[in-house]
């Protein structure tokens, strides 16, 4: 009988939530590397064996360790980062100039076809690759060298902390960084051009400037790769073609400030958020925890809130701390802030508190097991 | 045989105690016992030095019979204490915390 896998990175170690194809009963096991910030654990979906986690911390900077027996041990791999030809600096917050400086993993995106093979989003924003299994890191250049100099940080820090690639044409790219935007590649990351058309930002001083919009997540469903979905730092927006032109799908949102975002596994129109109030009060609208979900690909929007909290709670849900299973009814999964973790087995409709009081969650990866 | 003291998050991820002991090639100094400590634990490579530059992390300090080696360089011998008086290389972490 299948199962679901869910690696859960958190502010001071990983879990992992294990449950069969019900989703009903889940055991909790961690936490692994105590301490340690786990910004992302994911697993090569060649080898479901095979997971890559990133740990760090500001002390001892970053450790890449690597599991092959589904997370029972593991083994530290390469953590040499080391930024190739490019710019050698971004802008700071007050515009001044300021050093590229490798912090932290944000990201894997492991290889659909070969378990050898990793990319990773890395903060000061940079994509790394990997054939072989994390040992050694390679920087794809071009990404910084098209308009690196120009990036500012977010608040969260210049993290490159979203990478998607197109199934049938994983030379096809898209990535996004925090207070950057979107940039795509369709040569395996060999050159890249912005792609945030459409984007307006009023909070920036050109709010429709090629670059500087704040993203936080983008997300396709693998069967319609040129559908895009996206969480900006307000405004939740679409794409119908692979990037090039976004137009805004906030809709009836209450807020349409947010992090995290989710395709269903199986409808392409349908998409989750979970909407917060705003910039500075990053917790949901009334205290009200609610996922929304779209099935008409945005712009409609329904609260769903059984087995959520919906009062007193001012939790947040950052932007990789959701996640979906490809399980028939779709399992849905997020983590808060307060340590959280929430399922639905059913698209959904309704949510069950599965884990509480670990960490704050960073991350959340759900992993559909044979 | 060098002794060498971990902070907390360090011991974790390398799954030892308080302290560990490590056979060091040559000249005892800084950089031996780091390359030593990580050949012996590789899941600490890279965690109390920058991997790319090896440089020490700003974060991190090296005392030995209380007196500060952080700045001696990775070249210098370290005193003699280490090797034949039963001092500990005591790696420190910025203390974090309220």
């Amino acid at each position: 009988m299948s199962g679901v896998r869910l690696l859960v990175g958190t502010r001071k170690g990983a879990f992992v939530l294990t449950s069969d194809g019900k989703r009903l009963d889940w055991k909790v096991e961690g936490p692994l590397f105590g301490g340690w910030e786990v910004f992302h654990a994911k697993a090569s979906p060649a080898d479901p064996n095979r997971i890559f986690a990133s740990l760090s911390k500001g002390w001892f900077g970053q450790v890449i360790q690597r599991s092959d027996d589904g997370g029972k041990s593991w083994e530290p791999v390469g953590n040499d980062f080391s930024y190739g030809t490019g710019p050698g600096n971004h802008l700071w917050y007050d515009g001044s100039e300021r050093p590229f400086e490798f912090t932290r993993i944000w990201q894997f995106h492991p290889s659909r076809e070969d378990p050898d093979v990793v990319l990773a989003g890395a903060e000061d924003a940079a994509i790394f690759r990997s054939a072989d299994g994390g040992k050694n890191w390679e920087e794809l250049t071009a990404l910084r060298a098209s308009t690196g100099s120009g990036w500012q940080p977010g608040a969260g820090g210049l993290c490159l902390h979203t990478i998607v690639s197109n199934p049938a044409d994983p030379a096809q790219l898209r990535i996004a960084i925090s207070a950057a935007g979107v940039f795509g590649s369709e040569d395996s990351g060999e050159t890249w051009k912005p792609m945030n058309r459409g984007l307006n930002s009023d909070y920036i001083p050109d709010p429709d400037a090629e670059i500087g919009h704040c993203v936080h997540r983008i997300a396709a469903h693998p069967q319609r790769p040129e559908t895009l979905f996206m969480q900006k730092h307000w405004d939740v927006m679409r794409s119908d073609d692979g990037g090039a032109n976004w137009r805004e799908i906030s809709g009836d949102l209450p807020s349409d400030f947010g992090f995290a975002l989710g395709v269903h596994a199986h409808e392409p129109e349908t998409v989750y958020v979970v909407p917060i109030t705003s910039d500075s009060e990053h917790y949901p609208p009334d205290g009200r925890l609610r996922v929304y979900r779209s099935r008409s690909g945005g712009n409609e929007w329904e609260p769903l809130t059984r087995g959520l909290p919906q009062e007193n709670c001012y939790v947040n849900v950052l932007r990789s701390a959701m996640s979906l299973d490809t399980l028939d009814p779709c399992g849905v999964y997020f983590g808060t802030t307060a340590g959280q973790v929430y399922a639905s087995a059913d698209d959904g409709d309704s949510w069950s508190e599965i884990a509480r009081d670990l960490p704050a969650v960073l991350s959340v990866e759900a992993q559909t097991l044979p | 045989m060098i002794r060498v003291r971990l902070p907390e998050q360090l011991r974790t991820l390398a799954g030892v105690g308080r302290e560990v002991e490590l056979e060091v090639e040559g000249e005892v100094t800084l950089r031996s016992v780091v390359d030593a400590l990580e050949s012996a634990y590789p899941m600490l490579r890279g965690t109390v030095r920058n991997p790319a530059t090896g440089r020490r992390r700003p974060f991190i300090r090296f005392f030995v019979a209380e007196e500060d080696y952080s700045d001696l360089g990775p070249d210098k011998p370290l005193p003699v204490a280490l090797t034949g008086g039963g001092e500990v290389l005591v790696v420190v972490g910025a203390i974090a915390g309220g």
